[in-house]
């Protein structure tokens, strides 16, 4: 096994998710875009990992705190959408146009 | 190295059937008109990435990935879509935006700059066969990076306290 045909494997997941990040309306669907990315970033880290032959297994252990701070960001996100859909009754990130002048 | 070659390894047709597997789900996960068969076709996408992480011989990353994102994530995002009532493809709420186009120009250049980049840095470079080991794993965590795991956990606590301020009722209101 080449290292390359990971490494395209995840390149593919990291697009189709910044396909979904741009496309979506629903913020939970964002969310879900968002964690394709980083899925493809845990196979980077594994498959450089695994061909550099690191003693230190820097590739394996950041891509468990890749996946920890990644519980966290959904925990916090998907309480923040619950929060702007209490407030505004949508979750469409396309109508939180507050800031907007 | 020919693709000829290179598929007349077992494993590179297993790793071709796991990764058109999790390339296809993906492709539903950002395409369905329905919110909860996205959040599971994000489930096919995620133990394909498991799978992946076992043939890379990474056996304790890819059970961390079946433990906390299969197990954990998957149920909080189906809570999340429960709880802001999010379309389920019944009714005619539009999911995606009108312009589809220049998103998918923009995924597929950053795909062929990816993949062009890896492919010109790496070629025919050959992984390492060996397997990690929970017990490597743990005693490297524990020694080398026992700091950074520290501020992992103390993220991660941070992350429930504010979870529960912001998604709790107000009791003054």
């Amino acid at each position: 096994m080449i290292v390359n045909q990971f490494l395209v494997v995840a390149a593919l997941l990291f697009s189709i998710g910044i396909y979904g990040v741009l496309v979506r309306r629903n913020a939970v669907l964002v969310l879900l875009s968002v964690e394709l990315m980083l899925t493809a970033v845990n196979i980077n880290l594994v498959a450089f990992g695994s061909y550099l032959q690191d003693q230190l297994l820097a590739g394996q252990v950041f891509a468990l705190f890749v996946i920890a701070v990644a519980a966290a960001e959904v925990g916090i996100g998907l309480a923040i959408v619950v929060l702007i859909f209490r407030n505004r009754s949508s979750a469409n990130i396309d109508e939180l146009d507050l800031l907007k002048w | 190295m020919e693709f000829a070659d290179w598929i007349s390894d077992a494993r590179n047709i297993v790793f071709l059937v796991i990764s058109l597997a999790m390339v296809g789900s993906a492709i539903r996960v950002v395409t369905s008109p329905n919110v909860v068969h996205a959040a599971l076709m994000l489930v096919v996408a995620l133990a394909g990435s498991a799978a992946l992480f076992l043939m890379l011989g990474a056996p304790f990353v890819a059970w961390t990935i079946v433990l906390v994102y299969i197990g954990a994530v998957i149920v909080l995002f189906l809570f999340g879509i429960m709880i802001t009532r999010a379309p389920t493809g019944r009714d005619s709420v539009r999911l995606d935006h009108e312009r589809r186009w220049p998103a998918a120009i923009i995924a597929l250049a950053t795909f062929v700059t990816i993949a062009w980049a890896t492919t010109v840095a790496f070629e025919d470079a050959l992984i390492s066969e060996g397997v990690t080991t929970a017990d490597d794993l743990g005693s490297v965590l524990f020694s080398r990076y026992v700091i950074p795991f520290e501020v992992v956990s103390f993220v991660l606590l941070a992350a429930l306290i504010g979870g529960i301020v912001l998604a709790r009722k107000d009791p003054d209101q």
